[in-house]
């Protein structure tokens, strides 16, 4: 198999990651927003492993497991939060967490 | 019993402290005794030391090293004690006149308030002045030097519920500050120049390595003559000692008679090398002198209060002592010192029982005829203000003066005027201890006035008046040397005098003084006793009433002053009421509460604003950290 490309795979996890954030941005709903962080952490999962690769080292891919346990814990207190959230609000705009002063 | 040196300092400082911790719950007869005690016992361990000079000889020297006080660098004074001639003379004054006092304050304080904090004052007060005159080395003898300074701040101020007290005793604190300032840069020129401060050895490097008149020794010695001149309020800084009537009377006798204003008197003497390799300051320690026994003695004439009369005598009797010392009569002016410490003390005690006797009435012209109510304290009273105006040959006060005057005329330094400045003073003097006696004594006024003091109070105002007459005896001629008894007691330490010309016609100068001391007392018994309406008249003229009100406020120095340096300090005070320095603080106050502000705007709870801080913030730290 010939090697990937490394210039064009980072290219894609930047846009990627850009392509995200500008989705946390620009979302009100909070659960696009909490699949707009998912995607900017699959985005440096991917940099991680053409790293990896580049270099010859497994570390690239220990990295991008991590990022998968983390990313799983986080969608599972992100979704738990998400669920209180719209007992409360009635709603699923994140804006409206701003009502809760103090 | 040379070992028993440090007693006599340490006897009135351990009653201090014991007074200061337990004086409170001690009976009164308690706290009087442990405070007349201690100075009691001092001035006996003083006599059995002045029993071994009187075997020994002239330049006899008794040291004791106590401890190493501190050591820094090229810098560790011990903490010695040095007793010769000069410091002996000052020791005996101090602990005998101190012991009167004390037995006197017993009497006089006894329906007091206070009365064991008074004894503990009274006590630190002789405690830090015979540090002073003991003290091997300039900084003890400036330790000794502020502890006076201390005391007399809490004893004129011990009335301290009067706040015109309060006053008194911060302006003589004040003032003599001013002084003490000036001796602490001495001292630290001294110290940088010579590179020590045991007296004995800086006297001696002084010499050796100083010519006469250079520089560094004129400005050496005027700046411990400017610390001397405050000690002892002399010209122009002797506004402090009038106000300082504040406090009770035996406070006065002992400030003006016992101790502190003669420490500079007893400073420059004890520096005495120092000041005659700086001629300049010699001869302004002699104008000084001639001045401030004038205008203060011409003040003296014109009060009404019975104790600034007094403090105005005590001015110019220093003022005589600096005239002798400005012309290089060292013996004279100690000589003249322990006199004067008699029979001010005298007077001032004396003042006491009249002021107690007339329930605290000062004023002079509401007494009169007190000499039938009051024998003891006339007949006392009468001897010591015949010694202040040295009337001729009964009185141990004429010795002195004309000690003084004769050199101030034959000596190497002395001048015609200087002479007749000693000689005018003497006339003022007479005059206005005459005036004082006259007014307070004789006539017919009717006064509820008590009779005379109890036996505490009137055995020292005996012995006093005793010594007044007996300290004449030191100015007999000793067989060997011809010398007087004082002067050759203190040879080993000061030297004589340098006589201009063998010729000085004594007689004629003896025959002027004594018509000048008696003239002064004939022209008080005609303006006092015989035409008082004239003196009253001269007074209503409208030259005699501005007159009259220049020599009552003491040549207007206070209003100088207030002008001069209180005045523009209020000024700046009041414009800077409110502190610029303050606006440093406020504005750095004031600009955090802007930035809490505006940061505050940000927190809006919007989590994409949040989102978008973190991002941004990521984003200027990368760039900074790529393309910085």
């Amino acid at each position: 198999m010939a090697p990937v490309p490394i210039e064009g795979v980072l290219v894609l996890a930047a846009v990627l990651f850009t392509l995200g954030f500008a989705g946390v941005l620009m979302r009100r709903n909070i659960i696009f927003i909490l699949m707009s962080i998912e995607i900017m952490l699959n985005a440096a999962g991917l940099a991680f492993v053409v790293a990896g690769s580049k270099w010859g080292q497994p570390d690239g891919q220990v990295m991008f497991i991590f990022i998968l346990v983390m990313a799983g814990a986080e969608v599972s207190v992100g979704l738990a939060l998400v669920l209180r959230l719209f007992h409360r609000f009635r709603s699923l705009d994140a804006d409206a967490a701003g009502r809760m002063k103090g | 019993m040379t070992d028993l040196l440090w007693l006599i300092p340490f006897m009135p400082i351990a009653g201090f402290t014991v007074l200061v911790l337990a004086g409170s719950r001690l009976p009164r007869s308690v706290t009087g005794t442990i405070g007349t005690g201690t100075v009691g016992l001092s001035a006996v361990v003083s006599m059995l030391l002045a029993a071994g000079f009187g075997v020994k000889g002239d330049g006899y020297v008794v040291t004791q090293t106590l401890w190493q006080w501190l050591s820094v660098g090229d810098f560790s004074p011990r903490f010695s004690l040095y007793l010769d001639a000069l410091s002996l003379v000052m020791v005996l004054v101090i602990t005998c006149v101190g012991f009167l006092i004390h037995l006197y304050s017993i009497g006089f304080m006894k329906n007091e308030e206070g009365y064991s904090r008074f004894f503990a004052y009274m006590n630190l007060f002789v405690g830090s002045m015979l540090v002073l005159v003991l003290a091997d080395n300039l900084v003890s003898l400036y330790l000794g030097w502020e502890g006076v300074g201390l005391c007399s701040y809490l004893l004129i101020g011990f009335w301290y519920r009067d706040s015109a007290n309060g006053y008194a005793a911060r302006k003589a604190f004040v003032i003599t500050r001013v002084g003490d300032t000036a001796l602490a840069v001495g001292l630290f020129l001294l110290f940088t120049n010579l590179g020590t401060l045991q007296i004995q050895e800086l006297m001696q490097r002084a010499q050796a390595e100083w010519p006469a008149g250079s520089k560094i020794a004129v400005i050496a010695a005027a700046l411990l003559l400017a610390g001397a001149i405050g000690k002892s309020a002399q010209l122009p800084l002797q506004t402090w000692l009038p106000d300082a009537m504040a406090g009770p009377t035996p406070v006065s006798a002992l400030i003006h008679a016992a101790t502190m204003v003669t420490a500079g008197v007893y400073l420059i003497a004890r520096t005495h090398v120092l000041f005659t390799l700086a001629p300049p300051v010699q001869s302004a320690i002699a104008i000084i002198g001639a001045a401030t026994l004038l205008l203060a003695g011409l003040s003296a004439f014109v009060q009404r209060d019975i104790k600034r009369v007094l403090a105005y005598s005590t001015i110019s009797q220093i003022g005589y002592m600096f005239l002798a010392l400005g012309v290089g009569a060292w013996s004279a002016a100690l000589f003249h010192f322990m006199t004067h410490a008699f029979f001010k003390a005298l007077l001032f005690l004396g003042a006491g029982a009249v002021i107690l006797a007339m329930d605290h009435e000062h004023d002079i012209f509401k007494m009169g005829g007190l000499r039938s109510r009051m024998p003891v304290t006339f007949w006392t009273f009468l001897i010591g203000v015949a010694s202040l105006s040295a009337l001729p040959f009964v009185t141990s006060g004429f010795y002195s003066k004309d000690l003084i005057l004769k050199l101030a005329w034959s000596s190497e330094r002395g001048s015609v005027w200087l002479w007749a400045a000693g000689v005018a003073g003497a006339f003022i003097t007479s005059l206005y201890a005459f005036r004082l006696l006259f007014v307070v004594f004789f006539g017919d006024r009717l006064t509820r006035a008590k009779s005379d003091p109890g036996i505490s109070m009137t055995a020292p105002l005996v012995v006093l008046a005793a010594l007044s007459v007996a300290a004449g005896l030191a100015a007999l001629p000793e067989p060997a040397s011809g010398r007087q008894a004082i002067q050759q007691f203190l040879s080993g330490v000061l030297p004589a005098a340098h006589i201009r010309d063998e010729r000085t016609p004594e007689l004629f100068l003896l025959l002027i003084a004594s018509c000048a001391s008696i003239g002064g007392m004939l022209a008080a018994w005609l303006l006092y006793v015989l035409f008082p309406r004239y003196a009253e008249g001269l007074v209503q003229t409208r030259a005699g009433r501005s007159v009259h009100r220049l020599l009552f406020t003491g040549w207007g120095f206070d209003r100088i002053y207030d002008r001069l340096f209180a005045g523009p300090f209020l000024w700046l005070t009041r414009i800077n009421r409110d502190d610029f320095i303050d606006l440093v603080y406020e504005g750095a106050a004031w600009y955090s509460g802007v930035f809490h502000h505006l940061l505050g705007l940000t927190q809006t709870g919007k989590v994409r604003w949040y989102a978008f801080g973190i991002g941004l913030g990521a984003i200027i730290t990368i760039g900074i950290a790529v393309f910085l």
